[in-house]
């Protein structure tokens, strides 16, 4: 497009510092109408931190913004939206027991006072049939699906007009033909000659949406470059800093006696559903078993149902031959269950406590860190002095509060207290989300070491590379269901994207998972 | 971060003990500026006050002794409300816990056949009982019906006002009180000794200060109290670490609500002899100890120190009414002036201020 | 006693008695919809009657001494407001600070007053044409002052506002999700602060209605416990100004009927009877609601910090 030449958008040496860290140093980006621009960079990198204060959520310590050749103070979003600004947040932010119309509704200027509802609701169809968005402005948002929900934050932000729309790994919650999908609209909106920004931190989609990618490391732009003209090999050398090994070193696995074997598990959601219907797994020791899918098919209630978290309406649950189907989260993990829950900060730790006290947090009640209900403070304090040491825990001491830890440091923290024990079952959910790039080897090399040492790993994370990487079966969960299981040397991103969307696997073959 | 001036202003996560110290001391000592006024506006020079109140508690055996025996139901009380704030358990109830106990102490002291040297220890414990009763039951009812425990303590607190009423005026009036909506006196075995020379009834004093110790101890040092903690900060913590919610949150409400209506049973045993009205039996002692165990921050030994200070308030509100013809209420004022405070302050604390750097100040101005 | 005129003058007075927790609970579901717990009422309930009295009896008018009861009210619900949505201060413990002064302050300011009947009591309203009809007449239309009305409109509005107008959907997103509202450009304090002064302005009417109209004289402490009933009132209609209106008339029965059956039982145990239903109806609807927090506003009771890092 002749006319889009100047650039829509100019940032300019943009440096945001938070307590300990330096977001943004001195970034400079310039966005165009009518392209996408990737913003490519590991966890941590501070390409949120930049587009949040482009979308005057942050304010810059320095630096300038420029929008359509005039300097601009962005102060608040709603500034923001008015210069033609939007953002679709990775964790929606969309109010969960409200309709779509009242979600689109909120806030939004040249709505009717009364009946606000109605007025969007008719907005709404138009820019759907536009752009190819479909929705159910009636519906409530907590009754979509992830597609479905960014599908009405994609529509809030067109809605405000926005010409530039700032996409926060709009991928991480969509299955591969979501993510399809999804391009066709952000092909639609640049044919419009909106500007798009994609954040990610994975390559391939980086690599086929964008026309231009910009990497982040540290705080500091690496380079800017036209997607055309690079390759994955070399975006991931900007990203990391250094050559990076797709593989880590692992030895074949020697599968041992059964860890795990479930039967036919029927477990209910919060809201009442079933969320898992009648699912069967079986997990030796030595293995890990990957459980890929899309976020919200089940997966929470599976870890939720192996770790005593919540009860299985149906079926059978049996650790080491034990059945311990109805057992409560205290006999699990007396029985050799170990948890590595999703929500760390929320569930892992007990933020005000200190480092050695979440240390115990799963043994507290047994010797030798308790006798006669008399806390053992020594044997803590020895047991954290290892830990520390063999996990190489970062912080100022054992009494420290866990909080004051760096998320990397709260996560190795969980997983000494959970693997020293030596556990035959290791359930780890998302273990290495949101981590930077050193912490996540670390973690992963943990959990391989604790699978060589004999225990029986279920790893369950949407991060497919992770899965490919560790597991040595991937079952792929969809609606509650297993699509079907594969062994990791058999298994194609294709086929089990397939699998994500739904198709189940042939029988013949997945018997072979089992 | 923010900037002032040539201060930077800097969030931080954990205060340090001495800050939390500083930061409390300030804000009591803001009320008390700000209740200045309200002497002012009374016609009473705030000078005069408080070196009238300093003279009249401070400076006497008498008024000390007054402090002591006003603290010794804080104690009690706060020293409760520690172990249930620890839990997250928002009980409001100490009120009427301390009625129940001064009900079933009454209760033991004039109805029960017991040698004369049981007869208090089976107060004492009779008290402790009724108060974990009435204490649990909010907490089963939170647990069990998710009933939100602030609105269900105050309740309860009414609740026992009435009981309180209703027996004082009914079934247990006493025949020889005439007209009055007291009980019969109780047996000299059934009546606290006093200090000599004060009306401070020891054995009280020498239970609440036991009682914050061993307090002390349990959250520190036993499986319960590190427990109570976790359950307190992080309930999906408690949850996903086994820990069984109902059973952590029901101890800690029995001794919490125990301990409360240990102070009523002080209050019937050492000071009136008698169960009367509600509101002449406690003065309120079970809401000032909210402020007593938040001031503590949570710390029952603390909590010994804050109930003294809030003794001293009730003692002056004493002798404010005689010596300087002020009304009683004006300890309400008090009270909720310094709890403003408090609660206004508790963001300081969370704020570090130092001097900017000069290559950070010259970055700062050209952002803004 | 004939039963027609016992149920007449029952439902008559426990209408009058339903008055003050109906405005005071309009006025809490409209902070904890913004997010904001207020456990103030009771002393933003005795600060208004307080007020509502005093200048009534000063300027011999119970309109002015209304108009002070609100204004009073909001001034207290806004101190409520700088403590917890400015300075984050703990929600619980800012409304038990709240509660605490005003029932300190009311005592101590009406020292003076106590037991004067008031010269200029808001009157009842004798409606035309409604009042003559038998039975619902004086039930319902000539023992009632003009509070009685005004609130159940005043439910009606708020519950059109929450519900049907751009308005309702900000204060509802702002209590559900404020990060939702704020990455809208929404201003959440503002809201907050707006939604706790209405609060306040409804409670200090509920307080002034006391000491104006229904029992026109000044007693420390006349709210009785009624501050907290509305606490639970509010969870009990689950935050919709419509079921307000129910939950507030059958307490007020229930205030009522503690006086009526003293005949049968005695006075103590009766009065005893509003707070123990208080704590029934909060565990029936636990008992129903155990799968959805019962409608509470999502984000109630936490402080809304933006970009928490």
């Amino acid at each position: 497009m002749a006319e889009a030449a100047w650039a829509a958008i100019h940032l300019q040496n943009i440096t945001k510092s938070f307590p300990g860290v330096l977001a943004n140093d001195r970034v400079s980006l310039a966005l165009r109408s009518g392209e996408v621009h990737a913003l490519l960079g590991e966890n941590g990198a501070g390409k949120t931190t930049l587009m949040n204060i482009l979308y005057g959520l942050y304010r810059a310590d320095a630096g300038e913004i420029w929008v359509k050749g005039r300097k601009v103070n962005i102060r608040s979003p709603r500034h923001a939206l008015s210069l033609g600004i939007g953002m679709v947040h990775q964790h929606f932010k969309l109010v969960l027991p409200h309709t779509v119309a009242e979600n689109v509704a909120l806030g939004l200027s040249g709505t009717p006072f009364w009946a606000p509802t109605r007025a969007v609701a008719r907005r709404l169809g138009d820019l759907s049939d536009r752009y190819g968005l479909p929705v159910d402005p009636d519906r409530r948002v907590w009754d979509l699906s992830a597609g479905e929900q960014q599908r009405v934050e994609i529509l809030k932000a067109l809605i405000r007009g926005a010409e530039v729309l700032v996409l926060d790994e709009p991928t991480s919650v969509l299955t591969p033909h979501e993510v399809g999908e999804l391009l066709k609209v952000l092909g639609r909106m640049k044919a419009e000659g909106h500007a798009i920004v994609f954040i990610s931190h994975k390559l391939d989609e980086v690599l086929e949406a964008a026309d231009w990618v910009t990497v982040m490391r540290r705080g500091q732009v690496v380079g800017t470059v036209r997607a055309e003209e690079t390759d994955k090999a070399a975006l991931a050398r900007m990203m990391v800093g250094r050559e990076v090994v797709f593989r880590l070193t692992k030895k074949a696995c020697t599968p041992g006696e059964a860890a795990l074997v479930a039967e036919d598990l029927h477990v209910r959601s919060d809201r009442g559903s079933l969320a898992l219907k009648g699912i069967s797994l079986a997990l030796c020791r030595g293995e890990i078993l990957g459980v890929a899918g899309v976020a919200g098919n089940g997966q929470r209630e599976l870890v939720e149902v192996l770790t005593g978290l919540r009860r299985a309406e149906r079926g059978r649950v049996q650790v080491l031959g034990q059945d311990l189907t109805r057992a409560s989260a205290r006999r699990l993990s007396d029985s050799g269950v170990a948890h590595i829950p999703e929500e760390r900060i929320r569930m892992g730790i007990v933020p005000g406590l200190s480092v050695e006290e979440n240390l115990i947090l799963k043994r507290h009640h047994r010797p030798p860190f308790c006798r006669g209900g008399i806390l053992r403070l020594a044997a803590a304090r020895r047991f954290a002095g290892q830990a520390i040491e063999e996990y190489r825990i970062q912080t100022p001491s054992a009494r420290t509060p866990a909080k004051l830890l760096s998320g990397g440091n709260i996560q190795k923290l969980i997983l000494a207290r959970e693997l020293s024990g030596s556990p035959a079952l290791v359930i780890a959910a998302h273990p290495t989300y949101g981590l930077d790039v050193g912490a996540t080897e670390q973690i992963r090399e943990l959990l391989l070491r604790q699978r060589d040492a004999g225990a029986g790993i279920l790893l369950v994370s949407e991060d497919l590379e992770e899965i490919m990487e560790l597991a040595d079966r991937i079952a792929v969960l969809f609606r509650g269901e297993i699509m079907g299981v594969v062994p990791a040397g058999e298994a194609s991103l294709e086929e089990i994207g397939l699998m994500m969307a739904g198709e189940r696997r042939a029988a013949a073959a997945a018997g072979g998972g089992r | 971060m923010k900037r002032l001036g040539p201060f930077v202003l800097e969030r931080r996560l954990a205060p340090p003990r001495h800050v939390v110290f500083g930061v409390s001391l300030l804000a009591v000592v803001v009320a008390l500026l700000l209740a200045a006024l309200v002497f002012w506006a009374y016609g009473v020079s705030p000078v005069r006050a408080y070196s009238e109140i300093g003279r009249g508690t401070l400076g006497t055996v008498g008024g000390l002794s007054d402090i002591v025996r006003r603290a010794i139901p804080l104690i009690l009380c706060g020293v409760g409300l520690t172990l249930s704030f620890r839990a997250q358990f928002w009980n409001i109830g100490a009120e009427g816990q301390l009625l129940a106990g001064a009900v079933a102490a009454t209760g033991v002291a004039l109805f029960v056949r017991v040698p004369d040297g049981f007869r208090l220890p089976l107060m004492f414990l009779a008290g402790f009982s009724a108060g974990a009763v009435w204490a649990l039951i909010p907490a089963l009812l939170r647990v069990k019906l998710r009933v939100n425990e602030v609105i269900s303590t105050l309740m309860m607190n009414y609740i026992m006002a009435y009981i309180v009423e209703w027996l004082v005026h009914g079934p247990w009036k006493g025949p020889t009180m005439r007209g009055f909506a007291y009980t019969d006196m109780f047996p000299v075995a059934a009546r606290l000794p006093y200090l000599t020379g004060t009306r401070i009834h020891w054995p009280t004093l020498v239970v609440g200060v036991a009682a914050a110790i061993l307090v002390a101890l349990l959250l520190a040092r036993t499986r319960l109290g590190y427990e109570i903690r976790v359950v307190g900060q992080s309930p999906d913590a408690a949850r996903y670490a086994g820990i069984n919610f109902t059973t952590v949150l029901a101890l800690a409400l029995v001794v919490s609500g125990g301990l409360a209506a240990l102070a009523g049973v002080g209050e019937v045993a050492g000071v009136h002899w008698r169960l009367r009205s509600p509101g002449h039996v406690s003065m309120g002692y079970g809401y000032t100890a909210i402020i007593v165990a938040w001031l503590a921050r949570g710390s029952p030994l603390a909590a010994i120190f804050t109930a003294l200070l809030f003794g001293l308030i009730f003692a002056a509100g004493d002798l404010m009414k005689t010596t300087l013809g002020l009304p009683f209420q004006i300890t309400g004022v008090f009270n909720g002036l310094i709890l403003f405070s408090l609660i206004s302050s508790d963001l300081l604390m969370y704020w570090r201020v130092r001097l900017a750097s000069k290559e950070k100040a010259w970055t700062g101005q050209a952002g803004s | 006693m004939d039963w027609t005129s016992w149920l007449v003058g029952t439902v008559s007075r426990a209408l009058a008695f339903g008055v003050p927790l109906l405005w005071g609970t309009l006025g809490e579901i409209y902070a904890e919809r913004s997010g904001i717990v207020n456990l103030g009422v009771e002393g933003m309930m005795i600060l208004g009657a307080y007020a509502g009295f005093a200048v009534a009896q000063t300027y011999g008018h119970p309109g002015w001494g209304l108009l002070a009861a609100a204004a009073v009210g909001m001034v207290a619900a806004l101190w409520h407001a700088f403590l917890t949505v400015t300075l984050r201060a703990n929600q619980y413990v800012s409304g038990l600070a709240l509660t605490l002064f005003g029932l300190g302050l009311a005592g101590l300011l009406g020292r003076g007053w106590e037991g004067r009947p008031l010269r200029a009591p808001l009157g009842s309203l004798a409606v035309p044409v409604l009042g003559d009809l038998p039975v619902l007449g004086p039930m319902l239309f000539r023992d009632q002052t003009v509070l009685t009305y005004l609130g159940i409109v005043a439910a009606l509005v708020l519950w059109i506002v929450l519900f049907r107008t751009r308005w309702g959907i900000v204060v509802r997103s702002v209590g559900e999700s404020p990060a939702t509202a704020d990455a809208v450009g929404i201003h959440v304090g503002l809201v907050r602060y707006l939604c706790v002064a209405v609060g306040g302005l409804l409670a200090g009417v509920g307080g002034g209605y006391l000491s104006v109209a229904y029992r026109p004289s000044w007693t420390e402490g006349m709210t009785a416990g009624m501050g907290w009933i509305v606490i639970a009132l509010t969870i009990f209609a689950s935050w919709n100004p419509l079921r307000a209106i129910w939950g507030a008339f059958f307490f007020g029965a229930l205030y009522h009927l503690s006086f009526r059956l003293q005949a049968y039982v005695s006075p103590e145990l009766l009065k005893m009877m509003p707070y123990a239903f208080a704590i029934l109806v909060l565990a029936v609807s636990g008992f129903g609601g155990a799968r959805r927090r019962g409608g509470a506003p999502g984000a109630l009771g936490l402080p809304y910090v933006r970009g928490e890092r």
